[in-house]
């Protein structure tokens, strides 16, 4: 199984040699096949005797990280679907995009989404998981932004991948909460200890986390935004990626972990809630798009709800339904997309009011694009799936668990009603695409190409798809027991065989059905009197609107936030460094009582050494205020030559003898930049810039104080130096101890010292000598 | 004593770091001078000030002041001259590359 996932990541290595070394012959015709191995692999599978299969490959075993594969009814579900599709859409790109375009990248970036949307469903693993999510967001990301010097392309693709990698983030948080709760990575795991995680105090925020990952890679209200400018990506990646594969993702999660959470009822609540709200919201906006994809798009997101309230649901119906929809709506959305490719390809536009009356001109798309709007819309004909899973929508909602949560109580009695209202716009959207395109007043003379019928190699997938929609139609039993039975079994064990009929008898979903195709009908017909209503809502209201302002607004303040620190002065960042020391040693000392104050055993204070001091202090405060620029260099020597005094009254003779030396060398070097440098200025400066200034010195300078004598009061065992003292002569054969210990005992030292002083005197020396501007004369 | 070698080396640093934040490159560098001069003293009351005789092996005295000190501070003599001198000749350059000494007009430009 490890080998089946990987395969399309394999050959995408090979891929660009392929499309260099045979570019006149179209690289999809070698690529067409791996997605159909993948395929015939799986489809062995299927049967009334399916047992989940485990295949455990070792990764990180150290971390509990591995490639866990496990292939349940689920798993097989979405796994046909990818391959599968998967195969359509790359036989139907072949004829799709021209040879002269970048084919090497794009089967590249469709393989590599192929192997990490195989790797998410069948990961058991969570991190694994995760990783394979990431990926199809990346390849996602490089799908959409395919034509990237189209200005949209790139914004749709920066989108899609900040709204998804924010989800997928957020996921891998709830992940890493639910290991830590479980202590095992793997899912089948953590279902054997659902009361745990029920029980953990976290489990709001788990569910909050991982259903985030969800609703943003399915597009649910209110992240759907990203999915319509993802249109902007070549026709089959929308027909793959945004209809079939990446965007069920989401669904597949909420399904995989609904074991867990299913009896948690705010994993009802809001699961129930966002499904129907987008559902409702996209039907709603898709009314209102002229472009064909655009319409898709949003019927994508609405029927992605759809699915994602009957997950919520959770009767055992509804389950059932769900998997049913998923397989449906993968069927007809596919064909559809591919339809607006075939009419984009062939007359040049793909905007609805530019296009109509190609009936007559292009009589096989419309002969697809009837069954897959129909089905879509799920109007009651006994040869279309879509109106089996609507029906069974209906009746879920008509028989949802009593929650005894009180606001479970308001929207289950609302439900009906929303699955209602969301459905004639479904209608109204579907019975737009087509009667827009295909009737009404023919006006050829506004395409730049002459419409014509696709070539027979485009409409290949297309028909196999609207088959499928027939064949599911006309024959639901046929898929249910060997297939679709297994998947709900994963998602909810209690999923007894319910046989699909078309026709149930007079009850309630019916009527519903037939409201729908009623109310819908009239509201197409009329659908100019009442489209101001868009005006009103959404209005100037959007989503996108938010999210623009968003990027912007984080945008302009980190900016913002960066200038008031990162001022390019010096001195501002001499105060913030030295201000944060201040403040954070002051805080730890007093916090810890690390100030210790004692006053016994001190050295006694003679009026020589009192002297000295006070000179060095006057001279030390003079720096400050002086304003000529000698007076200030020679003030420095004296402080320096007093720090010299102080050495020979502490008995440090070699220290005595390096400080006069340097001093006056350090006092000559002064002197000789003194004559170069400008003339020290009076200062011109602020009060508060100067205040500034005098609390950051002192409050240092108190600080080195205050921890001198602290530390000098707390001894924590008697200093080493005795043993310097006792060896110097024995080991070291000297008797200045000082030297001793430079040259013999820490000579390291002395030798990093020295190299200091030899790259001092390097840089000096390239510093006066080497001049760009001399090379260049 | 302790105490006010202790006070002392506080405003040798109080000072430098008033000199480091002011605008002039003299000034910066004078104040790590001072700088250096306060942590060279800090380093020294670390030890026992005055406890003996200087640390040159003598027969008939016992009692020496602590020698470890003294070589840190010999060190660090050595490296912050180098330092101070470095930084000299480079407020020099600098000075006379951009005929000024002023801090506050020597900046990148916005995109650096």
């Amino acid at each position: 199984m490890l080998f089946a996932v990987l395969l399309p990541l394999l050959f995408a290595i090979l891929v660009p040699m392929l499309s260099k070394w045979k570019h006149k012959i179209h690289t999809g015709i070698f690529v067409f096949f791996i997605p159909f191995l993948i395929f015939l692999y799986f489809i062995r599978f299927v049967g009334n005797d399916f047992t989940p299969v485990r295949q455990v490959y070792n990764w990180i075993p150290s971390l509990g990280i591995n490639f866990d594969f496990y292939l349940d009814g689920l798993s097989l579900l979405f796994v046909l679907l990818i391959s599968g599709i998967g195969s359509l859409v790359v036989f139907y790109s072949i004829y799709y995009l021209h040879v002269s375009e970048r084919l090497g990248s794009f089967y590249v970036y469709l393989l590599m989404f192929m192997t990490a949307m195989l790797g998410v469903v069948l990961s058991d693993n969570l991190f694994v998981l995760y990783t394979f999510w990431e990926l199809t967001s990346i390849s996602s990301f490089l799908l959409i932004g395919y034509w990237h010097y189209r200005e949209r392309s790139r914004y749709g693709a920066q989108k899609s991948m900040l709204i998804t990698v924010f989800g997928g983030l957020s996921m891998l948080g709830g992940f890493i909460l639910l290991t830590v709760i479980t202590g095992t990575t793997s899912i089948q795991e953590m279902i054997t200890q659902t009361d745990l995680i029920l029980s953990s105090d976290y489990l709001p925020l788990i569910m909050g986390l991982i259903l985030l990952g969800a609703f943003t890679k399915s597009a649910q209200f209110p992240f759907h935004i990203w999915l319509p400018d993802a249109m902007e990506a070549p026709t089959p990646v929308s027909a793959y990626l945004h209809s079939a594969t990446m965007v069920k993702a989401g669904i597949f999660l909420v399904a995989r972990f609904s074991p867990i959470f299913a009896t948690y009822e705010w994993f009802f609540i809001i699961v129930s809630i966002v499904g129907i709200a987008t559902l409702c919201w996209a039907s709603y906006m898709a009314v209102r798009q002229t472009d064909l994809k655009g319409i898709l798009a949003f019927s994508t997101i609405s029927q992605l709800g759809m699915i994602m309230a009957m997950l919520g649901f959770g009767t055992k119906a509804a389950i059932f339904a769900a998997i049913f929809h998923i397989l449906n709506h993968a069927t007809f959305k596919g064909s559809l997309f591919m339809v607006a490719g075939i009419i984009d390809h062939e007359t040049g536009t793909r905007d609805i009011r530019r296009l109509g009356g190609l009936l007559t001109v292009m009589p096989i798309t419309a002969t697809l694009a009837v069954f897959g709007t129909f089905s879509m819309a799920g109007i009651p004909l006994p040869f279309l799936n879509g109106f089996y899973s609507k029906e069974m929508f209906f009746e879920a909602t008509l028989h949802l668990n009593e929650v005894v949560n009180p606001i479970a109580n308001v929207i289950i009695p609302l439900i009906p009603y929303l699955a209602v209202f969301g459905s004639i716009f479904t209608f109204v959207y579907s019975m737009y695409f087509f009667f827009g395109v295909f009737t009404g007043p023919k006006q050829f003379d506004k395409l730049k190409i002459k419409p014509h019928e696709a070539p027979i190699g485009m409409l290949v997938s297309p028909i196999i798809l609207v088959v499928g929609v027939v064949f599911i139609g006309l024959f639901p039993n046929s898929v249910n027991g060997t297939f679709l039975i297994h998947a709900a079994e994963a998602v909810n064990n209690a999923v007894e065989i319910k046989d699909i009929h078309f026709w149930h008898g007079w009850i309630p979903p019916l009527f519903m059905s037939l409201a729908v195709v009623g109310i819908g009908a009239l509201l197409y017909l009329t659908r100019e009197k009442w489209s101001n209503v868009y005006h009103v809502l959404p209005g100037k209201m959007s989503m996108n609107k938010v999210y623009d302002g968003l990027v912007k607004n984080v945008d302009t303040f980190s900016t913002r936030l960066t200038n008031t620190y990162m001022t390019g002065s010096l001195k501002t960042y001499m105060s913030i460094i030295l201000g944060t020391i201040i403040f954070v040693t002051f805080i730890v000392m007093i916090s810890t009582n690390g100030f210790n104050m004692e006053f016994n055993n001190l050295a006694e204070v003679t009026w020589i050494e009192l002297a000295v001091v006070v000179i060095i202090i006057i001279a030390a405060l003079a720096t400050m205020f002086t304003t000529s620029k000698l007076g200030a260099i020679l003030i420095t020597g004296v402080v320096g030559y007093g720090v010299a005094t102080l050495f020979v009254i502490y008995r440090a003779p070699d220290l005595a003898l390096t400080q006069l030396v340097i001093e006056t060398v350090s006092v000559a070097l002064f002197l000789l930049c003194f004559y170069h440098l400008p003339k020290l200025e009076k200062r011109k400066e602020s009060t508060g810039s100067k205040l500034n200034n005098m609390i950051i010195s002192i409050g240092f300078g108190a600080l080195m104080t205050l921890i001198a004598i602290s530390a000098h009061s707390t001894e924590w065992f008697d200093p080493i130096s005795d043993y310097f003292i006792e060896t110097a002569y024995k080991l070291g054969g000297g008797h200045n101890v000082v030297n001793v210990i430079l040259v013999d005992m820490r000579g390291l030292d002395t030798l990093f010292e020295i190299a200091v002083l030899g790259i001092a005197a390097l840089a000096i020396f390239s510093l006066i000598k080497l001049r760009k501007d001399k090379e260049a004369e | 004593m302790e105490i006010i070698i202790a006070i002392l080396s506080g405003v040798l640093m109080t000072t430098g770091v008033y000199n480091l934040l002011q605008k002039q490159l003299l000034r910066i560098v004078i104040g790590t001078v001072l700088l250096s001069h306060g942590a060279h003293l800090f380093i020294l009351t670390m030890g026992k000030l005055k406890t003996g005789q200087p640390p040159i092996l003598h027969d008939g005295i016992e009692n020496y002041t602590d020698p470890l000190p003294q070589a840190l501070i010999l060190t660090s003599i050595v490296i912050s001259f180098g330092i101070t001198s470095l930084l000299l000749v480079l407020a020099y350059r600098t000075a006379r590359e951009n005929n000024t000494d002023n801090m506050e007009k020597l900046r990148g430009t916005e995109n650096e």
